[in-house]
């Protein structure tokens, strides 16, 4: 888990914050109390987020603070979730995002959610 | 609908200070920010400020947001602060909806404080898109704030401070800088800074831009030039470099969709970083009622936001018939330290810009 972790620094200090689980496309990982998706991701050496619905082409972060969308994922089964200003927590699902987005995904996991038009993948 | 004399969009150093100032008028003050973090960029800074001792020079950035808590304290029954609260939308008729932990919320206020801060520039180049292509900001974000190291071999593009700074907290954490490359023919950012890196080893090439990256689902290289005076590479200078990062540190541009939302009039002023609203000597925009501070006005540094902070905060409790006796002293005083740290040669941008985004 702590592969791409800063072990020692000059001024700053990087408490060894709480264990979270989670899984990346179905493989479990961990991640820190204090992390968001995108910071646990990239600390377990993930920088691949994403592809582009159409060429397939890698995504990543780029911000890293909620300005540019480059980091979108599938997060516990939602779809575009900005992964940069989302706090990971303890059992996440999170899974690479190849299309544009699909409201009908998280109704399979059992969440109510009115879709009444055009939320296929290629609205 | 929750009901509040000011809400403050942000919690940098300017969000920071603006919220202490209307509170401290008599305002009850709501804060929003989309981090669990207050500090904006601040929280980032591992190096000593410049500037003067009102705007916490030779504080390490990250020990100026605790320090600003401090002042809070004093005022702290009429400051109410969100955090992990995005603002979405700014609406016409002042109502604000906010993304608050995953819940919708709609709020009423009777002023505004856009302190939203900037969002990085961006360059075009061959395979841009690749993973491993980072804003030095966020680079810095993922070292500092999450103790996550971004790669092994970074390659810098832009000799800015900010492109300075970052390599050298990049070597602090232990990571290999293989150059800072710059277009311009000298260094942007401050000596120092410079100095620095070019102590420990570090190459900054001026006259050099990334011609592209190269790398399957990430940079594996980055083929670099010298250029001449026209921007344009000269032949037989390229050079493929080996590197997994390329950090870019173009520049800021402020960050107002919301501004552009609520229907402030803007206008493209380059010295000051982008489109910004106008706003008369109060801070205010064009839409009465919303004030701005810090980045979102233009790209200044944090001192400067701080000081903004603070008359945009007295200035929105005063239009509310809020503040002190005092009040004429301190916008005389928080004008002059704006003054200060505009003045002489490396002012002279902002100062054209300011002048282009003024309003009566
Ligand atoms: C590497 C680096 C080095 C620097 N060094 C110096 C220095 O030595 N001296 C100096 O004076 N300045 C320095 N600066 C500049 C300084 O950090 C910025 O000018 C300053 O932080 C701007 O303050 P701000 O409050 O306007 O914006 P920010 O600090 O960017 O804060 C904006 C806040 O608003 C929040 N936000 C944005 N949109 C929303 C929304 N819709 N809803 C809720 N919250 C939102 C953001 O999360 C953020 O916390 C440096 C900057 C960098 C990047
Ligand atoms: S990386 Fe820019 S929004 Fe997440």
């Amino acid at each position: 888990m702590d592969d791409q972790r800063i072990e020692s620094h000059p001024i700053l200090q990087f408490e060894k914050s709480a264990v979270l689980s989670f899984t990346f496309d179905g493989q479990p990982m961990q991640g820190r109390e204090g992390d968001t998706v995108a910071s646990a991701l990239f600390a377990n050496g993930v920088q691949v987020f994403g592809r582009h619905f159409k060429t397939k082409r890698a995504r990543g972060f780029y911000c890293a603070i909620g300005n540019c969308s480059s980091c979108l994922m599938v997060v516990n089964g939602k779809s575009n979730v900005r992964t940069c200003t989302t706090y990971l927590e303890e059992g996440m699902v999170v899974e690479t995002q190849e299309d544009r987005g699909n409201l009908l995904r998280k109704r399979q996991v059992g969440q109510a959610l009115d879709v009444s038009k055009g939320a296929s993948d290629d609205v | 609908m929750y009901e509040t004399d000011v809400v403050v969009i942000g919690g940098g150093p300017a969000g920071l200070m603006a919220s202490n100032a209307a509170a401290e008028a008599g305002a009850s003050v709501l804060l929003i920010e989309r981090f669990a973090h207050l500090g904006g960029q601040l929280i980032k800074q591992t190096h000593k400020f410049f500037g003067s001792e009102k705007q916490y020079a030779s504080v390490r950035g990250i020990d100026i947001p605790s320090r600003i808590a401090e002042e809070r304290a004093l005022v702290e029954d009429r400051v109410t602060i969100w955090t992990r609260s995005t603002v979405l939308g700014l609406f016409e008729d002042g109502v604000i909806t906010v993304d608050r932990d995953g819940k919708y919320c709609k709020i009423r206020p009777s002023r505004i404080i856009v302190a939203t801060g900037a969002s990085e520039k961006f360059l075009t180049f061959p395979n841009n898109d690749l993973p491993g292509i980072y804003g030095a900001g966020a680079v810095q974000t993922m070292m500092n704030v999450y103790g996550v190291c971004p790669g092994r071999r970074v390659l810098m593009v832009g000799a800015g401070n900010i492109g300075l700074i970052v390599s050298y907290q990049l070597l602090q954490a232990g990571v290999e800088v293989v150059a800072v490359v710059e277009g311009l023919p000298n260094i942007g950012g401050y000596a120092v800074h410079a100095s620095k890196i070019r102590r420990a080893g570090v190459p900054i090439l001026t006259s050099h831009t990334l011609l592209r990256a190269d790398g399957v689902d990430g940079v594996e290289s980055a083929v670099i030039a010298q250029i001449d005076n026209r921007w344009q590479p000269i032949p037989g200078s390229s050079k493929s470099v080996s590197c997994d990062v390329i950090c870019i540190s173009v520049g800021l541009s402020p960050l107002t969709e919301l501004l552009w939302q609520a229907g402030c009039d803007m206008r493209y002023v380059p010295q000051l970083g982008g489109y910004v609203p106008l706003r008369n000597e109060r801070l205010e925009t064009t839409v009465p009622e919303i004030y701005i501070a810090g980045d979102v006005a233009g790209i200044e540094e944090a001192s400067a936001a701080m000081v903004e902070g603070r008359l945009a905060g007295l200035e929105a409790a005063a239009s509310l018939g809020l503040g002190f006796t005092t009040l004429d002293d301190e916008r005389a005083d928080l004008c002059q330290q704006l003054d200060e740290l505009r003045a002489g040669p490396s002012g002279e941008k902002i100062r054209s810009g300011l002048v282009k985004a003024g309003i009566a």
